[in-house]
């Protein structure tokens, strides 16, 4: 009896023994964690974004974004500005596509003013703005390897976005700030040879986004670094706000050149608005590539119908926009940018809500960090793509 | 017998020769490879001129850049380590310097003779490890430690192929001797015909590609930057540092490119030696004195080839995950490596 009493009780004692020596090595082993700034100076953030990431390890536990840092208050400066003085402002806030900016604040006033650019004018909107479209994403393409380690596609993006900024140089005489778009037209027609110079340049972005797509797109390190990193599945895309290429990537079918009807030219031309159905940043790499491409036919077709006639309709010398409040939304480079402008009839607009697109773009940035290791960080906020001036306004 | 050096010459003399050749050897072919390949062939790649300015064609740039790291101020963080934070670049050096003290580069130039000289190098080039992960640890800085911890995880990861990459080398010469090893190349025949001599590039082909990638690691070059991968880690271990200590580190990881390049093609290709030599290879004592002039030149065309390799691959490539990396060394190279040597032993045995 007492023998199998003794075996029980020391069998008994050696486990809870070993669950105590157990538990001091869990209580050992337990690390902290650590809390790491990234930002809001760091190379990886493009601007003042700063991301604050509780590790364990490599491994994100909570990561929440805080912006903020370059708030230069747009929004109250319209209020302290006339009508076509805006437009000098708005077109910092995506600082690579600026043209893309004005055109849907110019929208909402003529749409206040009741008054529609004449046909001119909207063809060479249209071509600026997808010009701007280019330059901005080509960019990005470039930014995307260097993110991802590789140093050379970066150079090649600021060589061929190059004869894009030229392009809109010749057109508007600012490479960056345009401020070209005014109520009612276009400050100036086309420079001489400008549809044949803009011919060639598209041909050599295509050549451009071949280059990319073998340089970085078949290289398989790229390929283990972005496929199934940072899966964003539709239904969140559509909770979180997110549009432009973020959203068409998690395979919602939605482009707003196409679904509204804007005194712009992209209806009357043919294009193919691209979707993934991943949701993964191979996803929305791919198709901001394919975006590109597409941007280039629809600045190759444009060219081929420019209307003749005037590039300014008639709007008094003094811009006074009626009482009311219009609400334009177009699809920028980033994706929806829009300006509800509230005017009470005077020279500049009462009060103007500006929606940007990486604003709503970043806030999903703490729902897909969670779990993912630090260089995955990178991999998908570059991919999400975000300017800082666009967050921050 | 190595009648260069030991001619008349006093033991002090012969130390300080050789203390200078190795500086030479070490800091001639970083100089090179960061003109070259960094400056030009990067410039190039990127259609880009580099730069222009300083000296002919840009070929004193890098004096000047050394002339500004000079002036900057010695920055040590508030919090770190002092002591381990200031040796930590020098011990990055040394490894370097120890690595080159094996490579042979004539009949009679080499600064020692080892007999376990493949061996010895592979055992110093894990010292730069240490000085890594201290400059990570005493820089009180989380991107440095993350970086520190990520290569030290990579570098010990990357050793083990590299030895095993090696071995396959050591079964076919013999020896672990480097200069025997070059011997043996230059000796050796290929299915009885000695025209080419027989540099194990052909015969371990396999073993050359898993050492350069083991190497390529080793360096934390791109593809296996994230060490350092300036876009997630700032620049990993060397955040902290400023001036000198940057600029021995710097130096450190082109001298040690230049060195694994030479010992690579002191393994692999033949060495000092080049196919179709008109004397006769059988001893060491029967190759010609002036090979120990011409024998440096050939090594510095080889060293150059396989640095560019190294380069090339650095600057096309994206990099890789910390655990996609850890999985490339263990499931794929060691096994190769495996299977390498063993075929290697065999095919030793059957001919």
């Amino acid at each position: 009896m007492t023998s199998t009493e003794s075996l029980i009780d020391r069998r008994q004692m050696a486990y809870i023994a070993a669950q105590a020596s157990d538990a001091r090595v869990n209580v050992e082993l337990e690390t902290e964690g650590m809390t790491l700034n990234i930002g809001p100076q760091h190379p990886a953030t493009h601007g003042t974004l700063r991301i604050i990431a509780r590790l364990d390890g490599e491994q994100v536990v909570w990561a929440e974004p805080s912006c903020g840092y370059m708030h230069r208050g747009y929004e109250k400066l319209t209020e302290v500005r006339t009508y076509p003085q805006v437009t000098a402002l708005i077109n910092r806030i995506d600082w690579l596509g600026s043209f893309a900016n004005e055109v849907p604040f110019i929208l909402a006033a003529e749409k206040l003013m009741e008054i529609e650019a004449p046909p001119r004018a909207q063809h060479i909107r249209t071509i600026l703005f997808e010009l701007s479209r280019i330059a901005n994403v080509s960019l990005f393409l470039g930014d995307l390897g260097v993110q991802l380690g590789a140093v050379t596609p970066v150079f090649m993006a600021f060589r061929d976005r190059e004869y894009v900024l030229n392009l809109i140089e010749a057109a508007t005489g600012g490479r960056f700030h345009p401020n070209f778009d005014r109520i009612g037209g276009l400050k100036d027609d086309l420079p001489a040879g400008f549809i044949d110079e803009t011919r060639v340049v598209m041909k050599k972005l295509r050549n451009f986004c071949d280059e990319i797509e073998n340089l970085l797109f078949g290289n398989e390190i790229f390929q283990s670094r972005t496929r199934g990193i940072g899966v964003i599945p539709k239904d969140i895309a559509l909770q979180y706000g997110l549009s432009g290429a973020n959203l068409r990537a998690s395979g919602v079918d939605w482009d707003l050149r196409r679904d509204q009807s804007l005194p712009m030219a992209w209806n009357k031309v043919d294009w193919k608005v691209w979707t993934h159905p991943d949701g993964d940043s191979f996803a929305r790499c791919w198709i901001r590539l394919q975006e590109v491409r597409e941007s280039t036919r629809i600045v190759d077709q444009l060219l081929d119908t420019i209307p003749s006639g005037p590039v300014m309709a008639k709007v008094p010398r003094i811009i006074k926009v009626p009482e009311g409040e219009a609400w334009v939304s177009t699809e920028n480079p980033l994706g929806e940018m829009g300006y509800y402008v509230v005017s009470k009839g005077d020279l500049g607009p009462f009060r103007t809500k500006i929606r940007s697109a990486s604003f709503n773009n970043i806030s999903i940035v703490p729902w897909v960090l969670k779990g993912v290791y630090v260089p995955d960080i990178i991999t998908i906020l570059a991919s999400l793509y975000f300017i800082l001036g666009d967050i921050d306004r | 017998m190595n009648a260069l050096l030991a001619a008349d010459l006093p033991y002090w003399a012969q130390s300080l020769l050789r203390v200078l050749g190795g500086i030479v050897a070490v800091l001639l072919p970083a100089g090179t490879i960061v003109y070259v390949f960094l400056f030009k062939m990067m410039s190039f790649m990127q259609s880009r001129l580099g730069p222009m300015e300083a000296g002919p064609y840009g070929s004193l740039q890098l004096v000047a850049e050394v002339g500004k790291w000079l002036q900057k101020e010695d920055i040590t963080p508030e919090r770190a380590d002092r002591f381990i934070f200031k040796i930590a670049p020098l011990v990055v050096l040394v490894s370097t310097f120890l690595l080159v003290a094996v490579v042979p580069f004539g009949p009679d130039a080499w600064f020692t003779n080892f007999e376990a000289g493949v061996f010895y190098m592979l055992a110093v080039s894990s010292v730069s490890v240490l000085g890594i992960l201290i400059a990570g640890w005493a820089s009180a800085n989380k991107y440095s430690l993350l970086g520190g911890l990520r290569a030290a995880g990579q570098l010990i990861a990357y050793e083990l192929p590299m030895v095993l990459a090696v071995i396959g080398v050591i079964i076919q010469a013999g020896t672990m001797n480097l200069q025997q090893i070059v011997v043996a190349q230059n000796a050796g025949s290929i299915f009885g015909w000695d025209g080419l001599g027989n540099p194990y590039i052909l015969t371990q082909f396999v073993g050359f590609i898993i050492f350069m990638i083991a190497v390529q690691a080793e360096l934390t070059q791109t593809p296996f930057d994230m060490p350092i991968a300036e876009s997630e880690l700032v620049s990993g271990y060397m955040t902290e540092y400023s001036g000198f200590r940057f600029l021995t580190f710097f130096i450190a990881e082109f001298a040690t490119a230049g060195v694994f390049a030479l010992i690579a093609s002191v393994l692999f290709l033949g060495g000092w030696g080049i196919p179709f030599a008109w004397f006769d290879w059988s001893t060491i004592d029967s190759v010609d004195d002036w090979m120990n002039v011409v024998g440096p030149l050939i090594m510095v065309t080889k060293m150059m080839l396989l640095a560019f390799i190294i380069m090339w691959v650095r600057f096309s490539y994206p990099r890789f995950r910390e655990d996609q990396l850890q999985r490339f060394a263990w499931k794929v190279l060691v096994p190769v490596s495996l299977v390498n040597i063993m075929v290697t032993a065999i095919l030793k045995v059957a001919f």
